[in-house]
């Protein structure tokens, strides 16, 4: 039986930021031609979809502008909608928990876990829990946490970590799946195909016993609301359902951004959530409860409120939009980057754009190790995850000034020659007089080089030279001919000095034929 | 009208014939061009690389190179590259904000409310679309991520590319993909950027164009160094210099003019 | 201090307000422009409002019956053929429970005091009910756990679920249906839209994972 090596290869210590810098993850990824075939199908299929469903909605921009806004008003008056969240639960029978941080969620859960009887628990996919490293907290704790989401279930029997936010295994292709359940499922058929029907066939087999016999189900949710304490988890495959109905104790961890006010607002992300993410008009399944309905569904129900560096995002107030994300995952599928590199690069349980501003924030950048403030650079700032962004998110601008932060936060840092260069950038770039002799140093160099390409550069150059010939530098700038040319044309028509190269802005400044004002 | 040229600091030392054709094409269409020399870059660079302290200073100069357009002395600004009239629009306003300078923030805004991309210049502003222009080729069009999707120019150097005389127009596949520039992301990532460029270079061949043209020489640098490495015979052009070549003065490799100053002429 | 006081004291700083800073305007909804629309072009109840709920049906492969209103309990049993056992919810009709007992297979009821147990469930073939509103839109089925819908479980565990709309419950757009459901928003809801389906393995989409594989709409008149 063929064995199936991990991807990535090591394990994390901690899911929201492990392994190296951004570049140097993604050099290896890249290498990875399977993975690179596997994600490049992936995102186009996903893609394609997305934009086939929203472009049928009319009043598409019009949603998109509500839930930006239903967002930033929750951020706004958070204190308030949690306050009133954990009494609505509380009002209707369940109990309200609040963690500061990964270790405290974890205790609280083992704790209820452990208060139930139980010794293993069903698991609903769920991106806060995989953030606190819920899963690895319990076994070491002697509890085993089934994940029954499919892609959760093939993640976890490879010993990956996943890849991207709504299809964690799309770094896996359909014979390395069928691999990993033949190594790792027990009772699997020995004739397993790779046919995705036969592996989600023996993915219902392997999980409806474990479904039957749990008592303790531990979910996600992807929003709750303030107003009647009710919560909603967004589901395809039915698993959300079997774990949110049949045991007895439902545990669900939340991060506190994912409070919404009103049930009406259900109304705008039912529209925006699933075209955006599975790019379904809707998604198979909705599950809405509330605290604890007698005789119907979990007769506990838990609800932990988890901080977990949220707060320290929410102090940002240009990087606080991250905290709007609705885990969709389009400015994944829409990345050229994430397409290029997949979901690992990130060493994040929150790959991809939203990835890349979201966890250095929950992580703080006072004092960011080198891979989580490499982070916020690995982006051509193209824009296309902001136009995909059911409640748009500026990733782009977020980026841009967490870049700053990554460099300039916690007070001076040693000087780098990034920094000692783009500080002498600024001075020859503030002044046109200055721009104009750095110009004339580089068309010196053009000259030198008589039109020949430069194909290669020692380094820092040579990370261009390695793929990309320099252009044939001109052997004079722009400025340089404009100003000749003035000089040229004021010599025949005799009505202004001669210039020298440039050197009046006055006289330099024109086309033939201006009156020649001056600039105020 | 009198329009005053952002040559833009890429453009100006490394594309000259850019810059020179944005001139000649405007000349040639009846206006007047203006070129301010205190100009020298918007500070995208530095905003994009973290520096937005850094940009201020910049950000500053090129306010009050380009400040005579809001008092009328010129009637707009044009600049070959969207990616630096993005920059005034949704960059420079913010940097001087952030350093504390409101004048300076209204000033960036006033300034960037009259500065436009070349084709939002020539279809939106001066209202043509068949500028005159011969170009025998077959060409493709990278519409560049901040033309694309800051700028929203849409479909605008199309339809000027579509009525340039000899041009054939052909699509390029998975045209709205990033090329992998960046900025300094083409060296910070090099090995991601060089995997997008070999993509879009490979896009390029396949579309069967002999011409690859944007409004933004640092995207097409980019593709063009790529084309280069692997001795494509396709080549980066300018939308300025495909609309700025006419039958009597045609589209020439920059270089093989005796001098630039002639291109300016 | 507990860990509530210093999440939502950390939430409070974090917006720059006091340790016990509040907002007078906090009850209640913000500023929230919403243009989006609430009725469609499809009225709610009409012809035109069903054919898009049956199209949007069929597209996730569900199986959709048209009858009119007196056809119901024939059509009901005509979609529950092969099914030797049947899960029957507190307040179905009782002509329909009657006309698949009369079937001869076996229906077990789901009556409050005598809940069916989930390993029972797991043995039985189908579960007809009703539902409390339809989404023409987006083809999506709403249940409430009213008269004739059932405990969640249900509908869940069943391979087959033979699901009667009313034209009169087919509304045209999301923002109908959560109208009609916000006066009773504690009820624990079920969003259907068709079979249970993944596409986590190459983003190929496969009906039937947990849920039932098998969803027959019966739509009734008008």
């Amino acid at each position: 039986m063929p064995a199936v090596p991990p991807k990535p290869a090591a394990e994390p210590l901690d899911p929201l930021r492990w392994g190296p810098t951004f570049p140097e993850a993604a050099r290896g990824t890249l290498d990875d031609a399977q993975l690179r075939t596997n994600l490049r199908r992936a995102t186009r299929t996903i893609r394609d979809k997305r934009l086939a469903v929203t472009a049928e909605l009319p009043d598409w921009e019009a949603l998109r502008d509500a839930g930006a806004a239903i967002k930033a008003d929750a951020m706004d008056r958070l204190p308030e909608l949690l306050e009133q969240l954990e009494a609505n639960v509380t009002a209707h029978g369940g109990t309200v928990h609040w963690a500061r941080d990964a270790a405290e969620a974890n205790r609280i859960v083992t704790g209820l876990v452990r208060a139930a009887g139980a010794r293993e628990v069903v698991k609903v996919k769920s991106m806060a829990t995989q953030e606190i490293g819920l899963n690895e907290h319990l076994e070491a704790e002697g509890i085993t946490a089934h994940e029954t989401d499919l892609a959760e279930l093939i993640v976890q029997l490879a010993g990956d970590r996943p890849s991207h936010i709504l299809v964690p295994a799309i770094h896996r292709n359909r014979d390395e799946i069928r691999d990993v359940f033949r190594s790792q499922m027990p009772g699997v058929p020995d004739r397993l195909t790779n046919e995705p029907a036969a592996l989600a066939m023996a993915a219902r087999e392997h999980l409806r016993a474990l479904f039957l016999r749990a008592d303790v189900a531990i979910s996600g949710a992807n929003l709750a609301i303030a107003e009647t304490g009710t919560v909603a988890v967004v589901e395809s495959e039915g698993n959300g359902r079997m774990c949110l109905t049949l045991p007895r104790t439902l545990v669900t961890v939340m991060g506190i951004e994912k409070v919404l006010p009103t049930f009406r607002d259900l109304e705008v992300f039912l529209q925006l959530l699933p075209r955006s993410s599975t790019g379904e008009r809707m998604n198979p399944y909705t599950t809405t409860w509330t605290g604890v309905t007698p005789g119907d569904g979990p007769q506990e129900f838990h609800l932990v409120l988890l901080d977990n560096g949220r707060t320290r995002a929410l102090a940002d107030d240009v990087g606080r939009q991250a905290l709007h994300c609705i885990r969709c995952s389009a400015c994944l599928n829409v990345c050229p980057v994430y397409e290029r590199t997949g979901g690992h690069a990130y060493g994040s349980v929150y790959p991809g754009p939203i990835g890349a501003i979201l966890t250095p924030q929950l992580l703080g950048l006072d004092d960011a190790d080198a891979a989580t403030a490499s982070l916020p650079f690995a982006s051509t700032l193209c824009g296309a995850c902001y136009d995909a962004c059911p409640v748009k998110i500026d990733i782009p601008t977020a980026l841009v000034h967490l870049r700053d932060r990554a460099l300039h936060d916690g007070g001076p840092r040693r000087p780098t020659a990034a920094g000692a260069a783009m500080g002498a950038a600024a001075v020859v770039l503030s002044s046109g007089r200055r721009f104009r002799w750095a110009l004339r140093g580089a068309a010196l160099a053009g000259r030198l080089l008589g039109g020949r390409r430069v194909r290669r550069l020692p380094w820092p150059g040579s990370l261009w030279t390695a793929s990309r010939d320099l252009p044939a530098l001109p052997a004079r700038s722009f400025r340089g001919a404009w100003a000749a040319r003035v000089a040229r044309v004021s010599r025949a028509t005799r009505d202004t000095p001669a210039a020298p190269d440039g050197r009046d802005p006055r006289s330099g400044e024109r086309s033939p034929g201006t009156d020649g004002r001056g600039r105020p | 009208m009198r329009i005053a040229l952002f040559t833009t600091c890429l453009v100006d030392g490394l594309f000259p014939h850019a810059a020179a054709a944005t001139v000649r094409l405007l000349e040639r269409l009846g206006h007047e061009v203006v070129v301010p020399p205190g100009q020298a870059c918007c500070g995208q660079m530095h905003v994009n690389s973290g520096y937005p302290g850094q940009a201020e200073p910049v950000v500053r100069n090129h306010v009050r190179a380009f400040w005579p357009v809001v008092e009328g002395e010129w009637d707009a600004v044009v600049a070959p590259s969207g990616s630096c009239v993005g920059s005034t629009r949704h960059q420079q306003a913010r940097v001087a904000r952030q350093a504390g300078d409101e004048r300076l923030a209204v000033a960036a805004e006033r300034v960037a409310a009259r500065t436009y991309e070349l084709s939002e210049l020539l279809v939106d502003v001066l209202g043509v679309t068949d500028v005159g222009a011969w170009f025998p080729h077959t060409v493709t069009y990278h519409p560049t991520c901040h033309s694309l999707r800051l700028l929203r120019v849409g479909e605008r150097p199309t339809r000027l590319l579509e009525q340039v005389g000899g041009l054939r127009l052909v699509d390029l596949p998975d045209a709205d993909q990033c090329c992998g520039f960046g900025g300094t992301f083409a060296l910070k990532n090099s090995d991601t950027s060089a995997a997008m460029v070999a993509d879009k270079a490979d896009a390029v061949l396949a579309s069967g164009a002999d011409v690859v043209t944007a409004g933004d020489w640092s995207c097409l640098m980019n593709i063009d160094g790529a084309l280069s490495r692997r001795g494509a015979g396709t080549r980066a052009v300018h939308l300025a210099e495909i609309l700025a070549a006419t039958r009597d003065d045609p589209w020439r490799p920059p270089g093989t003019r005796r001098a630039t100053a002639r291109s300016a002429s | 201090m507990s860990a509530r006081e210093d999440v939502l004291g950390a939430v409070r700083a974090a917006l720059g307000r006091g340790p016990r800073g509040g907002r007078a305007d906090a009850v209640g909804a913000g500023d929230v422009p919403r243009g989006y629309r609430v009725a469609t072009d499809t009225a709610s109840g009409s012809v035109a409002a069903c054919d898009l709920l049956e199209h949007r049906l069929l597209d996730y492969r569900a199986r959709v019956t048209r009858c009119r209103p007196e056809e119901v309990a024939a059509t009901v049993v005509r979609e529950l053929a092969g099914a030797a056992s049947v899960a029957v919810p507190h307040g179905l009709p009782e002509a329909w429970a009657d006309a698949v007992r009369a079937t001869g297979a076996t229906v077990r009821d789901d009556v409050p005091g005598r809940p069916l147990a989930a390993a029972e469930l797991d043995r039985t073939d189908a579960v007809v009910t009703g539902c409390r509103v339809a989404v023409a839109d987006t083809g999506t089925i709403v249940l409430d756990a009213g008269p004739g819908q059932g405990r969640r479980v249900l509908t869940l565990v069943p391979d087959r679920h033979v699901c009667v709309v009313r034209s009169d419950q087919v509304v045209g757009s999301v923002p109908e249906a959560v109208r009609l459901l916000e006066a009773h928003p504690e009820r624990p809801l079920t969003w259907i839209s068709g079979p249970s389906a993944t596409s986590d393995i190459e983003l190929v989409r496969v009906e039937g994972v947990h849920g039932p594989r098998d969803l027959r709409v019966v739509l009734v008149g008008p």
